[in-house]
């Protein structure tokens, strides 16, 4: 973990309330994992009083970090004010990421990503990292979902596409792909699917991953999903962000608390226990 | 000119007057990337019970004007889980640690957990949470009641010979009287103040922002109102007094002390700026320094009327 005072290379909308920015944080950029985090103080002053959470969405030239964010509260739009050349205060990489080649179903060939809305950010990086790895297992595939309202907040196809990712995509009002919602296509891909599957990766509205985790218990596929909570601290000292999850995978009634921000953000999605 | 920043709380000698406030830096170890921890005059302990606790559901937290509502219950490991798990860590690091404890059933547990703590060489004082909003199995708080607050107080310090520091409550009518109690009961000092009571709600839904409806808010939106209290404390007893409540910088450290507090505690700021503590204490240096002042006590309840 660093705390640091990041410059800020760029800062531009990409459509619609959804930005792009990019922050000079060497010592982050180089020990980051897909799914971690970093915790920003979007202003210099009391208003907003905490950080904001944001996944870091991709490395930008070996020393920068790049994160992708909707504007929609007092935050967020703050941070979409911040200018080129200012510095941001910076901690991270925070939590813990996706596991790759490692827990259930590593040995699979076929890798699911599945994107709702804005859960789109870390799943780049993580693209990006499966690609590498491709060199290891040239024949692993890496299949991935989009889903978005329309067809105009569909987001990263083309950088999906460039790291040889199979897209498919799904609208809530049809006007692209399949229509409804992501998880019912994910449903259909399984069904479709002949390769040995590794694992489903997925990052969205919390709805979403509810039902992922429930379409990955029926067709008896690991799914790691990286949840969200309200954080006050994001370094696990508050005890404030946590989720419930089950002790022992075999018995679901003993329950803990994981701090998302520190056991999480990404979860094994037979662990949560959603109530 | 190496100005004296040391102060004591009972049998304490702090480096330094700044502490960190009990649930807001863990164990300390989620600190360590960020400060050198043996820097702090004395690192207080996320309040631990006899038994483990799970805490309250989430959501835990929420942001408000200048500050923030928290209903954490309690989470901790439990007396034995602390000693096992967290003590380790916090007894290489060579700064006071003073252990905060609550019970959950009356005095007996306040006892039995002070006894425990008594025979443990590296732990320093014992900071008695009489005043989380957080648990409340009875309709009010022991540092709500001069008398109840009396009778804890008395029966800890029955059982222990170590420093003893008793946390008071901001939501009470006349806290010098409660802080009075502790005193006569044998108290070594007051920290003050926990949480306000409050809350927020989510107008889009028409629901509590957390979960367990009420809970208590931190961060500099109380800043005014500790400030106010510490003053009025101050004047009515003669064991020290540690000061927290929205401090942020060393600006609102200053505040503190003048009020009368001999030391203070960081809390919600290590949320915002984990490295708020070591910056709070060379900004306390250099501004004893700037003003020719020798000695930091003095500062201490220097406020000119
Ligand atoms: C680990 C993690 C990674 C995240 N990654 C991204 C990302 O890559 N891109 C992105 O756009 N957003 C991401 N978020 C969500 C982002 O942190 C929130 O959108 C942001 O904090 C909202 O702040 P605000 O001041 O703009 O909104 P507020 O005015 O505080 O609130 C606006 C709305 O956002 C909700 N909200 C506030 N804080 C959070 C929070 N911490 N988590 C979830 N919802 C919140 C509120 O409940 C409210 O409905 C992530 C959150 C977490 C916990
Ligand atoms: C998330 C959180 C958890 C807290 N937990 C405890 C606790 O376990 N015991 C306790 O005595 N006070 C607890 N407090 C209160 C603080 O120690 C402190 O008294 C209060 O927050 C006021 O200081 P501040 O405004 O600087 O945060 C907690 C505060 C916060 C914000
Ligand atoms: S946000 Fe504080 S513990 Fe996770």
């Amino acid at each position: 973990m660093f705390q640091v005072n990041a410059r800020l290379l760029y800062n531009k909308r990409i459509k619609k309330n959804c930005h792009e920015m990019a922050l000079s944080a060497p010592q982050i950029a180089k020990s980051a994992l897909p799914g971690q985090f970093i915790n920003i103080k979007v202003t210099d002053g009391l208003e907003p009083l905490l950080r904001r959470p944001f996944s870091i969405h991709q490395i930008y030239r070996q020393d920068g970090i790049k994160i992708l964010y909707e504007a929609i509260g007092k935050g967020s739009k703050a941070l979409a004010r911040r200018k080129s050349g200012e510095s941001l205060d910076v901690i991270g990489p925070l939590g813990n990421g996706f596991k790759l080649g490692r827990g259930p179903g590593a040995g699979g060939r076929r890798h699911v990503l599945v994107a709702g809305g804005m859960g789109t950010a870390p799943l780049v990086f993580l693209a990006e990292r499966l690609a590498e790895a491709k060199n290891q297992k040239p024949k692993t595939k890496t299949l991935v979902l989009l889903g978005a309202r329309t067809k105009d907040d569909i987001l990263c196809e083309k950088e999906f596409k460039e790291l040889g990712c199979e897209v498919r995509i799904a609208t809530d009002d049809g006007s692209r792909g399949f229509k409804g919602y992501v998880s019912e296509l994910l449903k259909d891909e399984l069904n479709a699917i002949r390769y040995p599957l590794s694992a489903i990766y997925a990052c969205g509205p919390t709805p979403m991953l509810k039902e992922i985790s429930r379409i990955s218990q029926e067709y008896d596929i690991p799914a790691q999903i990286s949840l969200e909570a309200h954080m006050a601290c994001g370094i696990g000292a508050c005890m404030g962000c946590v989720i419930k999850t089950a002790r022992n995978a075999l018995r679901a009634t003993e329950y803990e608390y994981k701090r998302v921000c520190k056991e999480g953000p990404v979860f094994e999605a037979s662990r949560v226990i959603w109530d | 000119m190496n100005p004296n920043l040391k102060v004591n709380i009972g049998k304490l000698n702090l480096k330094n007057p700044v502490l960190v406030a009990s649930g807001t830096f863990g164990y300390a170890e989620e600190f360590k990337d960020f400060i050198d921890l043996k820097k702090l005059g004395a690192i207080v302990t996320k309040t631990i019970t006899l038994n483990p606790r799970k805490g309250n559901p989430p959501p835990r937290t929420c942001e408000t004007p200048a500050g923030m509502l928290n209903s954490i219950g309690l989470e901790n490991p439990g007396i034995e889980g602390f000693l096992k798990e967290k003590l380790p860590f916090l007894k290489k690091l060579g700064v006071p640690i003073i252990v905060s404890i609550a019970s959950e059933g009356g005095q007996e547990e306040f006892i039995t957990l002070a006894k425990r703590l008594d025979k443990i060489k590296e732990i320093s004082a014992i900071e008695l949470n009489i005043s989380c909003p957080n648990i409340k199995e009875s309709a009010r708080l022991i540092s709500q009641d001069a008398k109840t607050t009396y009778k804890v107080v008395k029966a800890a310090r029955s059982v222990t010979r170590k420093t003893l520091i008793t946390k008071l409550s901001p939501n009470v009518t006349d806290i010098a009287e409660i802080a009075l109690a502790a005193e006569r009961a044998g108290s070594d000092a007051v920290s003050l103040v926990n949480t306000l009571a409050g809350m927020s709600i989510n107008v889009k839904t028409g629901k509590p922002k957390i979960a367990a409806i009420a809970g208590g808010l931190s961060g500099p939106a109380i800043r005014p109102v500790a400030v106010r209290m510490v003053w009025e404390v101050y004047q009515k007893i003669k064991i020290p007094v540690i000061g927290m409540g929205g401090i942020i910088d060393t600006e609102s450290a200053l505040e503190f002390l003048i009020a009368g507090a001999s030391a203070v505690s960081i809390g919600t700021a290590n949320f915002i700026n984990p490295r708020s503590t070591a910056e709070i204490i060379s900004g306390l240096r250099d501004y004893i320094i700037q003003n020719k002042i020798s000695d930091i006590n003095e500062l201490v309840g220097s406020l000119r009327v």
